[in-house]
């Protein structure tokens, strides 16, 4: 099972910007203990849901090549709660990408209304200064992710395990 | 009219401010940007990503901080930056002061080298190289 806590894109600009959504449900397990008696979607698990989607909309930027890992969370406020029934909208846009590193800037929609901002930086770890190595493969964009972005994009050439993923 | 140092300070303060989280009192010509603001690897790539946009300027990998120089054997030897290594560092980054660090040329006194002044130093170069932008 894939960690991904965003349900589908609707708008990518390639290299530009992002948005997806989450529909928030009684029926995810999480919410059960956070908490009984007021079940409310969890911050930091909203600031995963823009990780991923800033986070694929800058592995694509560069073909899935690179290895894209959530390096800094810059900013992050939430000034409302969202609970079962809401759907939280995700937007990314990149601010910087170089050969190392990327800043994305996000905005946190509820229902439509803006309710936050969540700003952060993604590190290309292959390109690191302390030239620690990694495996070849792709792990961070593998199937399931690639997935999401079917009908915004042709299919992804960077990670070949990923694009036999893909094709399934 | 060229920026002028004081308004170049209080640009790099912002900066600073935003990216690693800090009160502005705590951001003076004198602190380091890693013992005394808190900052680390990934923060210096926000800092030049940040720096980029305030100033409108351009600034390649390995020019305001130190890029590959560590991780290579011919500057750096026993810990310590060989002569050449520091002579590589004092010509790529005419914005620090070495004078200190050369008496004990340990890679880990060389954060320390790294202050606000520091900065505030490479972006007035980099501004006068360029002709200097308008405010």
């Amino acid at each position: 099972m894939r960690w991904i806590w965003i349900d589908k894109f609707v708008e990518f600009t390639p290299g530009k910007s992002a948005v997806a959504i989450k529909n928030v449900s009684l029926a995810e397990e999480h919410l059960h203990d956070h908490w009984e008696d007021y079940p409310v979607m969890p911050v930091s698990l909203m600031i995963e849901g823009m990780a991923q989607t800033a986070g694929i909309l800058v592995g694509q930027a560069r073909d899935f090549k690179e290895k894209v890992i959530l390096a800094k969370i810059s900013k992050a406020q939430v000034s409302e709660p969202v609970v079962p029934g809401d759907q939280i909208k995700y937007q990314a846009e990149i601010v910087t990408i170089t050969d190392q590193a990327a800043s994305t800037h996000g905005s946190v929609f509820k229902n439509d209304k803006l309710i936050g901002t969540i700003d952060l930086m993604f590190s290309h770890i292959d390109k690191n200064l302390a030239g620690v190595k990694f495996p070849e493969e792709n792990f961070v964009f593998t199937g399931q992710f690639l997935r999401l972005l079917a009908g915004f994009i042709e299919t992804p050439s960077g990670a070949d395990q990923s694009k036999e993923a893909w094709k399934q | 009219m060229p920026m002028t140092e004081d308004k170049i300070f209080e640009k790099v303060k912002e900066t600073l401010v935003e990216a690693l989280g800090v009160d502005e009192e705590e951001v003076t010509p004198e602190a380091t940007l890693t013992g005394d603001l808190g900052a680390e690897s990934i923060d210096f790539l926000d800092i030049v990503f940040r720096l980029e946009k305030a100033f409108d300027i351009k600034i390649p990998p390995g020019e305001l901080f130190p890029d590959n120089v560590l991780n290579n054997p011919e500057y750096v030897a026993d810990g310590k930056l060989t002569e050449a290594g520091l002579a590589k560092l004092k010509e790529s980054m005419p914005h620090v002061d070495f004078s200190q660090f050369e008496q004990n040329p340990d890679v880990n006194n060389l954060p320390e080298l790294f202050k606000v002044q520091t900065i505030v130093n490479y972006v007035r170069n980099k501004l006068n190289q360029q002709g200097s932008p308008s405010e």
